[in-house]
């Protein structure tokens, strides 16, 4: 499969859109009429052309876009990527998990050769063609994790196993809807969930943390979380807040369409062989509301979830300022018709 | 649910001591295996005339060669059967399914020293990690406690490989492994990893925990093969059924003979994913895990099929 990369930009003029093609992919997270949190974890398994789950790790036409705008946040931010001294040997799991996934699924843009320790690394949509030595670091421009994940859409963040728990000590994060890899670097699965509400009287993260360590190999499971953007920006971190905050304030019933993205994480979770740990990609779509009415069980269902929205999840997803003014856009397209089940578009 | 198991060709079998045999498996089809981390075990399915087992054995190859996993097996006579099997049954040829590797015994990666105990035939484990220290280039002393020579399978070439690394310890020579001592000269930072029987891996906690080492850096491989017994029955709240559980054959194993299959990791009571309500018991649940709580087990509501076990009238599970 041959892909056409996009040209366009995530900050400043904001000229991201979606193809006809990209909107009819997009990863719609609601498989009913409202939203409460669920432990909703699946298998990540292929599932048909056409959708997200083509091939395990996804590529599409935003791919030279991202890295391109993700080399920016390096180069203004380099602390997004960190890895503590621990976690080199999970960096060479994800190079070694990312490489092969994006070779088999996208033959036509990468190529992995492998010869004994020594390797060579093909990434044709960014122009990359480097020899190096399988575990020695310094055969890389930069660390294993860094120099992958800087030819991967999405966030990754590495979790160590030990003591019963997960520990945040390795990731790369661009690409996050307001959290911060330098704030919960080192901290355990219970300290980085901390901030979210209701799920923890709900016992959501005892019972997530059981699964997550009986992750098996070979076995990658997947979720979705969602949240709503003000602009097309990949970058919402609490480190450049007053670059994208104060957007909130820009929402009108006249650009609401353009403005308001809808924001899936596909969340995936893989055990990585050589170290134990467990990589947690999380990978950011978009899209635009007038892009999203134009599949009409789509625009029904989203009008009904978010008029119907706890208080708190509003607040806490920061949809506050702008939400009234998305509702009455979405009603319109809402006749009140039944919405058949599941994700897809009718 | 699990991933699919790998089928595997036995390419080599080597009797180590009288006890003890390694095996290689290699991939059926070609290629490579999943690689793996020092630590880790995998289950291997043996179809022994109408039972199907799945028994648990640590992989103790290079963590970097995918070519093919190595385990030792020990002759257990009295055990459920599996060891006797894999002695008797297996040879250079046959073909078995293995499941993906899975590690309850990792390897801490902070360390600052690993320090390796081992019992008979515990060294297992310790010598994929062995292994990965060396290649890592990260420092370790690998300790070895058996009878005698003859009982310690694998120490002479682990010597060769690792050279002053290794330290022998044979008790019929009169050089018992003082833990005390021995734990006593660690630098801080050392984490413990201990493998073995029961009491040398509670001697050695007991000595770490005397000398303040913190409970983070002790490591033990927790889980046990599950034991014989006496047959039992349970019922199946859902389907109604009855199932037998034949006294060598665990419940887990009789679950999945049955076609009502519980998913499973560790098999060997450590891992807790096979835990499985109980909703109606008539007798004694006879826990043999090292997953429940003391409470847990008080309420009852709880066990762990795959080495758990039951004495009593009757039984009722929620499958």
């Amino acid at each position: 499969m041959t892909i056409t990369f996009r040209r366009e930009t995530f900050r400043d003029d904001y000229n991201f859109s979606n193809s006809a093609v990209g909107i009819r992919r997009f990863p719609f997270p609601f498989d009913r009429d409202h939203y409460m949190y669920a432990v909703n974890i699946e298998p990540h398994v292929k599932g048909h052309p056409g959708t997200i789950y083509e091939s395990l790790i996804d590529v599409d036409e935003h791919y030279v876009a991202e890295m391109q705008d993700r080399a920016l946040v390096l180069a203004e931010d380099p602390l997004r990527s960190q890895s503590l001294p621990h976690m080199e040997l999970a960096g060479w799991d994800l190079l070694e998990l990312l490489m092969e996934q994006l070779a088999a699924g996208y033959p036509a843009h990468f190529e992995l050769r492998r010869s004994g320790k020594r390797w060579r690394w093909v990434n044709r949509p960014l122009g990359i063609d480097d020899t190096f030595v399988f575990g020695a670091a310094s055969t890389l421009p930069y660390g294993p994790m860094e120099y992958i994940t800087r030819q991967a859409q999405g966030d990754f963040c590495i979790l160590d196993q030990r003591d019963g728990n997960l520990w945040m000590d390795a990731g790369m994060v661009t690409t996050q809807a307001d959290w911060s890899l330098d704030f919960d670097l080192g901290m355990n699965f219970m300290e980085w969930h901390a901030p979210v509400p209701r799920a923890h009287e709900m016992g959501v993260f005892d019972r997530a943390l059981k699964f997550m360590l009986n992750l098996g190999q070979g076995q990658p499971m997947r979720r979705f979380n969602w949240t709503m953007t003000v602009n097309p920006r990949l970058d919402t971190s609490p480190e450049t807040y007053p670059k994208w905050g104060p957007d909130r304030r820009s929402v009108t019933a006249d650009n609401v369409g353009d403005k308001v993205h809808l924001r899936v994480e596909l969340q995936s979770f893989w055990r990585l062989p050589r170290s134990n740990a467990i990589v947690f990609p999380i990978r950011c779509y978009l899209i635009k509301l007038e892009e999203l009415v134009t599949v009409p069980k789509w625009a029904r269902r989203m009008h009904r979830v978010l008029r119907d929205l706890p208080p708190d999840l509003v607040d806490y997803k920061g949809l506050t300022r702008w939400r009234p003014i998305a509702v009455d856009y979405l009603a319109a397209f809402d006749d009140g018709a039944a919405t058949s089940p599941g994700i897809w578009p009718d | 649910m699990s991933a699919p198991s790998i089928a595997v060709r036995v390419s080599e079998v080597a009797a180590v001591t009288p006890l003890v045999k390694r095996f290689r498996l290699e991939p059926e089809s070609g290629g490579r295996l999943p690689a793996f981390s020092g630590g880790a075990h995998i289950a291997v399915e043996m179809q022994d005339g109408a039972h199907r087992r799945r028994n648990a054995f640590s992989l103790m190859g290079s963590p970097s060669d995918t070519t093919g996993y190595v385990i030792g097996v020990r002759r257990h006579d009295n055990g459920r059967g599996g060891s006797r099997y894999m002695h008797e049954r297996v040879t250079p040829g046959t073909m078995l399914r293995i499941a993906h590797p899975a590690n309850l015994f990792p390897i801490d990666g902070r360390a600052r020293k690993h320090l390796l105990l081992a019992g008979g035939i515990g060294i297992t484990p310790l010598v994929a990690m062995a292994e990965q220290f060396a290649r890592d280039g990260q420092p370790f002393e690998l300790h070895y406690a058996a009878r005698s020579p003859e009982h310690a399978a694998f120490a002479d070439e682990l010597l060769e490989r690792f050279g002053p690394a290794v330290h022998t310890h044979f008790s019929a020579q009169g050089r018992r492994l003082a833990c005390a001592s021995l734990l006593a000269e660690q630098p801080l930072g050392t984490h413990l990893y201990v493998c073995g029987p029961e009491t040398l891996m509670d001697e050695a906690f007991a000595s770490a925990r005397a000398l303040g080492w913190p409970e983070q850096s002790l490591h033990r491989e927790r889980f046990a093969a599950p034991a014989r017994g006496l047959p039992f029955a349970v019922r199946l709240a859902r389907s109604g059924r009855r199932v037998d559980v034949g006294a060598d054959q665990s419940m887990l194993e009789a679950l999945e003979a049955a076609g009502a299959p519980v998913a499973s990791l560790c098999r060997g009571g450590a891992c807790g994913q096979c835990e499985t309500r109980v909703l109606a018991c008539d007798g004694t649940l006879l826990h043999a895990d090292h997953y429940l709580s003391a409470a847990e087990r008080g309420a009852g509501g709880k066990v762990m099929p795959c080495v758990s076990r039951f004495a009593g009238r009757s039984l009722t599970l929620d499958l």
